[in-house]
């Protein structure tokens, strides 16, 4: 699927529903707790809020980070370490999708007047295909807590969108993985917790060498 | 029950929701569904979200201008109340499963698992609707084919896979962000079940390739119709 392809769904999907964008900014949101418990959302929330002044170009620069660090680790260190068996084939697969990603976001980034952050160089501390699929489940279910925290934050209902068919992407790469190396395929149980950025760039940001 | 290719949706789309709105029988069903609260909204909300172009944008400028608490609540709770008859029917099937009997061991767990996941969404959305204002959607009564492990895994998988594409549909429509963040959270997990579903159907795990396809009401509405009694 090229980006095109993408970019005009979404729009063919805004068409159809005939929605003027509204406003997503977190506004009530700081009387959060109604689902998930105020404890749990208020770092998210102040976060969130801290960072409104972005807007969504710079919020899929940080999405677009990720893609490229997981498309990097599936599809380079995943060839160096030499995997095998059902990790080679979901890597070979799941790498594939995060390239489409990295496409995506890029195209979408460009399309909102933004500029594209450059491919940064990356460093994985993995030397076997038990240590790589370790860091795959802890990259993946990282993403999904990321789009999940931005996402209430983006002011277009058209790349709201797209950040969702991308998240849903993830959550299946997660899961996919976890159950290959014998954990949970629902490690939040039935709510997905979203991440701050500070909380995924503690996650992903060693593994940033510049 | 299949889900429609992303090439077919946009056409099917517009056709099933004007069948939808004027065939009176599965108008009066779902409303029933929806619960009356829900029912008076759901209707306006699919000829305002879902007519034709034109007509929608007519539709929802005064409602997008406007800007009331009111509006947007009224939205918001009809798609909570949407989702949460999709989890009550995934928690009556989950339910059915387990009193099956026909998984055990690790799969067994998963499947229960799954389910108090689903009982737990129930829970969730009921106090949404209600802290929104809205009347909570009554349980609709399900009936689901089991009879052999395989054949439950397979539906499972669809089931998930609608459910993931039914959340994904309508975030791009919630209003209020708290909904929007809870939705959010619900709908990554309802991919990871279908996710993990597909692992044990030997089906794909990413049906869709990198970019999930959302389904809307209508689509969703057909495909469940089989499961209501």
């Amino acid at each position: 699927m090229t980006v095109n392809q993408v970019t005009n769904r979404e729009l063919a999907a805004l068409e159809v529903h005939g929605m003027t964008r509204g406003s997503f900014i977190l506004r009530g949101a700081l009387a959060a707790g109604a689902l998930y418990g105020t404890a749990s959302v208020a770092p998210f929330v102040s976060q969130a809020l801290a960072e409104t002044g972005g807007g969504d170009a710079e919020i899929l620069n940080f999405a677009l980070t990720l893609e490229y660090l997981e498309a990097d680790f599936y599809t380079v260190k995943g060839k160096q370490v030499g995997l095998s068996g059902q990790a080679k084939a979901y890597a070979r697969t799941f790498g594939a999708e995060e390239v489409a990603h990295v496409s995506a976001l890029t195209a979408a980034i460009k399309q909102l007047g933004g500029k594209p952050v450059a491919r940064p160089t990356f460093v994985f501390p993995v030397t076997s295909e038990s240590s790589f699929l370790t860091l795959a489940s802890a990259l993946e279910n990282t993403g999904v807590g990321a789009y999940n925290g931005a996402a209430p934050s983006l002011q277009s209902k058209a790349v709201l969108a797209s950040a969702g068919s991308i998240v849903q992407t993830e959550a299946r790469h997660a899961a996919a993985i976890d159950l290959l190396i014998g954990m949970s395929p629902t490690p939040n149980q039935g709510f997905d917790r979203p991440l701050s950025k500070q909380e995924v760039l503690a996650k992903a940001g060693p593994l940033i060498k510049k | 029950m299949s889900r429609p290719s992303n090439d077919e949706a946009p056409p099917q789309t517009a056709g099933i929701v004007e069948r939808l709105v004027r065939d009176d029988l599965d108008r009066k069903r779902f409303l029933k569904l929806a619960g009356s609260a829900g029912a008076a909204s759901f209707g306006a909300f699919v000829i305002a979200a879902c007519g034709s172009s034109k007509t929608a944008s007519t539709a929802s400028a005064p409602a997008s201008t406007a800007g009331t608490a009111s509006t947007s609540s009224t939205g918001d709770i009809a798609i909570l109340n949407y989702a949460l008859t999709l989890e009550y029917l995934e928690t009556e099937f989950y339910g059915k499963v387990v009193a099956s009997g026909l998984f055990s061991g690790k799969v067994g767990s998963l499947i229960k698992d799954f389910g108090q996941q689903e009982m737990t969404h129930v829970e969730a959305l009921k106090g949404a609707v209600e802290k929104l204002g809205g009347t909570p959607a009554t349980k609709p009564e399900g009936k689901f084919p089991i009879s052999s492990a395989d054949q439950v895994a397979q539906l499972a998988y669809t089931v998930e896979n609608l459910g993931a594409s039914a959340y994904l549909g309508q975030a791009p429509h919630i209003q209020n962000a708290e909904v929007l963040a809870s939705a959010l959270a619900i709908h990554t997990v309802e991919a990871r079940h279908a996710a993990t579903l597909g692992t044990l159907v030997k089906k794909p795990v990413t049906p869709d390739g990198a970019f999930a396809v959302p389904s809307d009401m209508s689509t969703v509405l057909a495909a469940v119709k089989p499961f209501l009694a």
